[in-house]
């Protein structure tokens, strides 16, 4: 029997030695194999009466047993090693780049627009539209603001050749018109009008180009018409809109008495922050006021019933504000290098 | 509207530091948008007297002066300073002042002499840019007396920015009437009396037009001496207020028009014949204007005119041959109302602007007229001497302006605002603006004084109430209504989406001018007759442009020029062309568009890509990545920006929205852009459409497929191939799809090899070998007598 555990012994120490899978296999067949001594120590079995056969074997099969489990936890070891070394081979440089195609982006006014879209959508805005070549009758006389009258000095307007009567709009309020024409005529047979809330954002165009002005620059018209919207709900909206669009409550918004011939009271806002490069000074961002009877006429609405407020934003200005942006110029001149910042 | 804040101060004073004043014109409307200290800040500067002045000793261009500063001494200062000269009065700053700039004045000695103080010029005391000597002051200027004080320099000159509608503060009394009546402080305006009449010189006035002209006073000044110097503190009150000092004669009717806000006008009376006329002109008649511009005015234009011939352009401007120079001795001065209406927009028509003008089309007093000639009056007699005779006044008092009482609802302005005032704080804010206030059961009757322009319907009353009340004191609160969801529809998607897509597949939005070269327009676009602007800012945005894609074009040659190859950009914006039954405005067609621009390498440079530039079917992928899941279609396209052979047609459910193509190369040389971009534009509307998902049920059936690979003339597009092959497919094909275009060896040059693979299905069933086969017969076949292609392999 000792023999048997030296065999079971040199087995496993054999098959430790073996350093890959074939040098595994001629261990196993001197032991194992048809010639093995393992196989030979069963077949002199034969030689044995029944009571030591039956002893000698059952000691033979246990060794078997031991050898055969030594050769396969090598083949485990070897097969582990193996998958190690080959993952070993294929590492990667992990801190190569990534494959493939950068990113574009928004314009960073657009960036803008979407957020004040979203945030005035929020409380019930929904977005209209204009046309940018306008009539003058939209673009003034519907705005209260007749031939002559000297609010018209106030914009440098384009014409275009060959027609007196169209221009490139020089504000987006001529979309209040067109919204509430359009209000009036969908709720025609309603026995109360619903409230018209509108945002309209676009292109509008003037006379003028320097260092702070572009011959086209953005605006965005609000308004909101209804049977009980006041100045002061103007004042609550955009202060909410400013506090929301800048993130910060660190801001003071003012009120300050202006004119504008389609809306009465008016004032223009200006807006102050309490920290950063600005601070406390006091920066021009929009006009607004009680839309003007004659402007709710011309819109077909009646003014003993309704009364409305309108606004107009520079979103370039919000922008600059917004990010830093010091030159209103760098928003038309298509410069990747400054334009893919705001991705 | 420029003044000064000393001159103010002497109608009206509140208890206020000029930093406060300036912020409470601010809130009252008058925008307050510069306020600049009458001199830069300085110390030690007295009013002294050169008594004596002798060469210096040891320098040829040194004076050696024996100063009186009211010190009880005589200085000894040594001055460079040409002009100085014995008896003469002049600043000084003695031993211990500090002049701009932190500079001070310390004993020195210059080449060898001492010198106790320094004679300044008005530049060293920052007032002007003199610096010809020193600055020479009045005889009379008492010496010793702080050249501050005595030049009032602790002054501040205000700009503020006035609105349309308050014309009554385009002058120093209506902005001290606003000044009072927002803070309480006591108004004390000039009080002017009528002068009596000492010569009985009269020029009579007939208003010929009486709506436009409905009252004009006149009066004539004899024995005037037009020379005489314009007394030191109007000199003063004018710069200060940005006007220069011209004659006294000048001076004074300018300095009527600051205090009171009336423009007059002097005429030379010896220049003018028989009676004065105001009426509109005759054909063909012209007037020669002080500015030395003849113009020819337009029907509608009133002119000031005698027996003889049009003088002036009413309330804009004078006429150069009557006007007064300095040898007039008798003046005809004129002080009128004309209706706004009359003089808006005519002086912006013959492309200028006047101080007059600017007032008079706003609206000027119109009981103001007389006041201002008596003001004027005065002045001349006291500063130009001479004798005044008996004012002329004419007037038609049905057309002056009436001021007709306007109704004010206390609830309603209560609404509209938003605010809790009661009804006796409404009346008090109204009575402080000199509004007449009557009570008619509820409501007021206000009646607004001659001067406000501005007030005839309930809203401008609200507006008075709201600027008076405060815009501060307007609650700021949160709106309530009813609330309503928004629509969202699944039919299309909002123009954000579209962005983002374009963006996450790498372009870059821009936004470019939507006026552009007239040139871009005929090479890009063939458009010989594009939309011109009548007034550009330049003429390479003098058109508006019918396409985005020259602006692409540019923005790619702008970078480019930055040395930036790889410029992948998009815009959305609008276009516009020329359409007679245009919506909504007639003669126009503008809709929104959005096109792309492609160059350079397709992926940024990069470690694990092979380089390539971008081709038009990259740019294809992109586009039909923005309107996926619904399939466009293409066919070739001849357009002028495009390369004739790389260039499609777009079109969606059967209509063409837009187009794609490679750049024409004569553009990619004339515009200097290296190599060729590839760019789309496509109609806006079209590519915000969405569609529905549409569910079809899903087939448990096993599919089955087969490839098709067949040979066809090189001429024959592959649209048409699939178009073909679809049309005629059995009903079990579900798919057939290209997976592979060859041409090469073992094909024939004119010919190309398209590999498609062919699903089939059935939802019912498991298909049988014969059916497929049959199927892909039907599809060989199709190809072989439509498109006269053959299998691949077949034949040879």
């Amino acid at each position: 029997m000792e023999q048997l555990d030296q065999l079971v012994q040199q087995a496993a120490a054999d098959f430790a030695a073996a350093a890959d899978g074939a040098q595994l296999e001629q261990a196993k067949a001197r032991y194992l194999g048809k010639a093995g001594s393992l196989t030979e120590r069963l077949k002199s079995l034969g030689k044995l009466d029944p009571e030591a056969r039956r002893e000698a074997g059952a000691a033979i099969n246990a060794a078997k047993v031991a050898i055969e489990n030594a050769l396969e936890a090598r083949r485990n070891a070897l097969r582990e090693a193996a998958l190690l070394a080959q993952l070993a081979a294929e590492a990667l440089d992990v801190t190569l780049p990534g494959r493939g195609s950068a990113q574009g982006g928004l314009h960073p006014v657009s960036r803008t627009l979407e957020r004040v879209e979203q945030l005035f959508a929020s409380i019930g805005f929904v977005v209209a539209d204009g046309p940018e070549i306008e009539t003058d009758w939209h673009n003034f006389t519907a705005l209260n603001t007749p031939e002559n009258h000297p609010a018209r000095s106030m914009h440098d307007t384009f014409y275009l050749e060959g027609h007196d009567d169209v221009l490139l709009r020089t504000h987006t309020s001529p979309v209040q018109i067109r919204a509430m024409q359009a209000h009036v005529e969908r709720h025609r047979d309603a026995a109360a009008m619903p409230d018209l809330r509108i945002i309209a954002p676009g292109r509008v165009f003037r006379v003028d180009s320097d260092a702070t002005h572009s011959p086209m620059f953005h605006q965005v018209e609000g308004l909101w018409v209804g049977e009980k919207v006041s100045f002061a709900d103007l004042k609550g909206v955009i202060a909410d809109f400013l506090r929301r669009f800048f993130e910060t409550d660190d801001l003071k918004v003012r009120f300050r008495p202006s004119f504008f011939p389609f809306t009465e009271p008016s004032a223009e806002i200006d807006v102050a922050f309490m920290s950063g490069a600005l601070e406390g000074r006091w920066l021009e961002i929009a006009g607004c006021g009680v839309v003007h009877p004659n402007v709710l006429r011309f819109g077909g609405i009646d003014p003993e019933r309704y009364t409305g407020f309108a606004f107009g934003m520079g979103p370039d200005r919000l922008t600059m504000l917004r990010y830093g942006v010091n030159d209103l110029r760098l928003f038309f001149e298509g410069d990747l290098r400054f334009l893919s910042q705001f991705r | 509207m420029q003044f000064s804040e000393q001159w103010l101060r002497t109608f009206v004073d509140p208890q206020l530091n000029s930093a406060e004043l300036g912020h409470l014109l601010t809130m009252a409307g008058l925008e307050v948008e510069e306020a600049e200290p009458a001199a830069p800040a300085f110390r030690g500067v007295v009013v002294a007297q050169i008594v004596e002045a002798e060469k210096h000793p040891n320098a040829d261009k040194l004076k050696l002066c024996k100063v009186d500063a009211g010190t009880g001494e005589l200085l000894q200062i040594v001055c460079g300073a040409p002009n100085a000269g014995a008896g003469m009065k002049v600043p000084c700053a003695v031993v211990g002042a500090v002049l701009p700039g932190e500079f001070e004045i310390k004993k020195a000695k210059l080449r060898g002499v001492e010198s106790f103080g320094m004679l300044c010029s008005a530049r060293e005391l920052g007032l002007s840019e003199d610096h010809g000597g020193l600055y020479a002051l009045p005889e009379d200027a008492p010496v010793g007396t702080d050249i501050r004080d005595y030049l009032g320099l602790d002054d501040t000159l205000f700009t503020i920015k006035l609105t349309p509608n308050r014309a009554d503060c385009l002058s120093l009394a209506g902005v001290a009437r606003e000044v009072a009546a927002i803070t309480g402080a006591p108004l004390q305006l000039t009080a002017v009396e009528a002068v009596e009449p000492t010569v009985d010189a009269r020029r009579e006035i007939v208003l010929d037009a009486p709506a436009a002209c409905p009252r004009y006073c006149g009066r004539i000044l004899q024995g005037v001496n037009a020379k005489a110097p314009t007394p030191e503190w109007m000199v003063r009150r004018l710069v200060r207020s940005g006007v220069r000092s011209i004659s006294a004669l000048v001076d004074i009717t300018n300095y009527v028009m600051l205090e009171l806000g009336q423009p007059l006008h002097a005429f030379d009376n010896t220049r003018l014949q028989g009676a004065i006329h105001v009426r509109l002109p005759r054909t063909g008649e012209q007037v020669l204007l002080l500015n030395e511009q003849t113009v020819t005015p337009a029907a509608d234009t009133l002119l000031i005119a005698d027996e003889a011939r049009a003088l002036a352009l009413a309330g804009i401007m004078g006429g150069e041959d009557s006007g007064i120079t300095l040898e007039t001795t008798e003046v005809f001065l004129e002080s009128a109302f004309f209706a706004p209406d009359a003089i808006a927009g005519r002086a912006r028509g013959y492309g200028f602007s006047s101080d007059a003008s600017h007032r008079f089309e706003r609206g000027v007093d119109p009981e103001l007229a007389r006041t201002a000639l008596e003001r004027a009056t005065q002045l001349v007699l006291e500063i130009c001497g001479g004798e005044a005779g008996p004012v002329v006044e004419a007037q038609e008092p049905d057309a002056l302006p009436a001021r007709k009482p306007v109704r004010l609802r206390p609830a309603r302005a209560r609404r509209v605002l938003g605010v809790t005032l009661d009804d006796e704080a409404m009346l008090a804010l109204l009575q402080r603006v000199h509004l007449d206030v009557a009570r008619d059961g509820e409501d007021f009757l206000v009646t607004p004084p001659s001067w406000r322009f501005d007030i005839e319907i309930e809203e401008d009353l609200i507006e008075e109430l709201a600027r008076l009340h405060g815009y501060d004191n307007i609650p700021a609160v949160a709106p309530q209504g009813s609330l309503m969801m928004l629509p969202s529809s699944e039919h299309s998607r909002p123009v954000w989406a579209l962005r983002h897509l374009l963006a996450a597949r790498g372009y870059q939005e821009v936004v470019n001018f939507a006026f552009v070269e007239e040139a871009w327009e005929r090479d890009f676009c063939a458009n010989e007759n594009p939309i011109r602007l009548a007034n550009p800012i330049a003429s390479q945005l003098s058109v508006m442009r019918s396409s985005l894609i020259p602006g692409l074009v540019d923005t790619l040659a702008t970078n480019r020029k930055r040395q930036i190859d790889r410029v992948r950009v998009f815009e959305v914006a609008r276009v516009f062309e020329r359409k007679a039954d245009g919506e909504p405005v007639r003669g126009f067609h503008q809709v929104m568009n959005v096109a792309g621009l492609a160059a350079g390498s397709v992926l940024p440079e990069q470690w694990g890509e092979r380089a390539r530039n971008v081709d038009f079917y990259d740019v294809k992928g992109d586009l039909e990545a923005l309107f996926a899941p619904r399939e466009l279609a293409f066919a070739p396209l001849s357009h002028p920006a495009l390369h004739p052979g790389r260039a499609a047609s777009v079109r969606l459910d059967g209509h063409v929205i837009g187009a794609i193509g490679e750049l024409h190369p004569v553009w990619v040389q004339r515009y200097d852009l290296g190599s060729a971009p590839v760019v789309f534009e496509v109609a806006l509307d079209a590519a915000l459409a969405a569609r529905m998902p549409a569910y079809a049920e899903i087939s448990r059936m096993p599919a089955v497929r087969r490839d098709l690979a067949l040979v066809i003339a090189m001429d024959v597009p592959v649209e048409r191939v699939l178009e073909v092959l679809r049309a005629a497919a059995p009903a079990i094909v579900r798919e057939i799809s290209l997976f592979d275009v060859y041409h090469g060896k073992g094909i024939d040059p004119d010919k190309k090899s398209l590999a498609f693979r062919v699903s089939m299905q059935d939802t019912q069933r498991t298909l049988e070998d014969a059916e497929v086969e049959a199927a892909m017969a039907v599809l060989v076949q199709q190809a072989e007598t439509v498109l006269g292609g053959r299998l691949r392999g077949a034949g040879g």
